[in-house]
């Protein structure tokens, strides 16, 4: 990694570390608090002081606490929408959910790395962390459908109207597509976070190569990979926003069925 | 790509601090804080459906009031009527009766005058039959040179004014 200096790594960014506590285990397994685990730390602390300033409680809301109600608002709506009066109980989840991984999304985009000796670190972009979000998701949906349809929560892989002859097949066909939900719940936003960081790395090291090989290239590759980089940091934003958004978006259409069995 | 070089060496790490992390986001944030917030939310929904519920029922009241208003205002209108057209009415019948009493008076002050007259015709007119019966006496007298009794002549004087 640090062989050739001015060298950009794209996959450096990933890189877990161990901050202390590398001799930490629970039975056997280690629990070294890394650098991801930091910005996960800094994440709630953020979050936290996010939701705190929005609880005044006043009647007349200032900007800070309108911001915070638009957000549970904005969850409180699509729960209801995709779910109905039931959808309520889900908000302090499906909240916690948006809120948790669009915090670690735009705090991965913060140019903290100006700083020298700091980095950031997006930990979406880790499919072990993607994967128990949608672990936890996938989780509860079982749980309610089972909870509250028992067996007949097997119904859900069979459609209406399906012809008796194909209902083996399109069980199976369906069964497996239900089993595919929290791979592809997982991976969409661990693709999606990795994809983005790494353009702007490999981005990053034209600018640098170019500005180190003269006039000539600083031209023709620096200034307009600069240029592309700033439009896709801005995309990047757009795209942070949007994966946390489906992230919850498909939580709540995945907890419907469990709810509602189509 | 380190997700898959280190998975391995970091994954319990990772799967340990995201269910801390997580888990103090949901039960700190998601059910200590959130419930707050929107019941701050559903606070103000409630007090701003109950002050305009509260304006419509004062509007409503505002519209019963004129309405009461308007039905008085229409009541003493036609109570001031009545009292104008009475008043009206009973100067009407004073001043006709105070014009029915100066007839009257007129009229007895009429009929006096005109029995006054009679009279007084019916006096002059004895008084021209006495006249004209010793006249009559007078001239019979001298004439005829008999004597005829005042009763006599009255009753001649008496048949020729009826035919005459």
């Amino acid at each position: 990694m640090a062989a050739d200096e001015g060298k950009v790594d794209p996959m450096k960014q990933f890189q877990i570390e161990p901050l202390f506590g590398s001799s930490w285990d629970i039975a056997g397994f280690n629990i070294a608090f890394t650098n991801s685990a930091l910005w996960m730390a800094i994440t709630v602390v953020l979050l936290w002081a996010f939701v705190y300033g929005g609880m005044k409680r006043e009647l007349v809301p200032g900007r800070w606490q309108m911001a915070v109600e638009t957000f549970t608002g904005f969850i409180d709506d699509m729960l209801e929408a995709n779910i109905g009066k039931e959808g309520r109980k889900y908000v302090p989840y499906v909240f916690s959910l948006f809120m948790f991984i669009l915090f670690a999304n735009l705090l991965g985009l913060m140019p903290v790395g100006i700083i020298p000796g700091f980095h950031a670190f997006t930990f979406t972009s880790h499919f072990t962390v993607t994967g128990v979000l949608a672990v936890i998701s996938f989780s509860i949906v079982l749980i309610v459908g089972f909870a509250k349809h028992g067996i007949k929560f097997f119904t859900l892989f069979v459609p209406h109207g399906t012809p008796l002859l194909m209902i083996p097949a399109i069980f199976l066909i369906e069964l497996f597509s239900f089993m595919i939900r929290p791979f592809s719940l997982a991976l969409r936003l661990f693709v999606a976070m990795m994809a983005g960081h790494v353009l702007l790395k490999v981005l990053s090291s034209f600018v640098i190569d170019g500005f180190n090989y003269g006039i000539g290239t600083s031209l023709i590759v620096a200034v307009p990979s600069f240029a592309l980089m700033i439009g896709i940091s801005a995309l990047e934003i757009l795209v942070a926003g949007i994966q946390a958004y489906v992230f919850a978006l498909l939580t709540s259409l995945y907890i419907n069925d469990a709810e509602h069995l189509h | 790509m380190p997700q898959i070089d280190q998975l391995l060496e970091t994954f319990s790490s990772q799967i340990f601090w995201l269910l801390v992390f997580f888990g103090i986001t949901f039960v700190v944030i998601g059910r200590g804080m959130v419930p707050k917030v929107m019941g701050t939310v559903a606070l103000r929904d409630k007090q701003i459906a109950d002050d305009l519920a509260a304006a419509q029922g004062a509007r409503d009241d505002a519209d019963a009031q004129e309405e009461t208003w308007r039905e008085r205002e229409n009541e003493n209108r036609a109570n001031a009527q009545a009292l104008i057209a009475n008043a009206k009415a009973k100067a009407a019948a004073t001043s006709a009766k105070k014009l029915a009493a100066a007839q009257k008076r007129l009229d007895t002050k009429l009929s006096k005058a005109a029995t006054a007259i009679d009279e007084a015709r019916s006096a002059a007119m004895a008084e021209v039959e006495d006249v004209a019966a010793e006249a009559t006496q007078d001239i019979v007298a001298r004439l005829a040179g008999a004597k005829v009794d005042k009763r006599a002549a009255r009753s001649a004087v008496k048949k020729a004014l009826a035919n005459g």
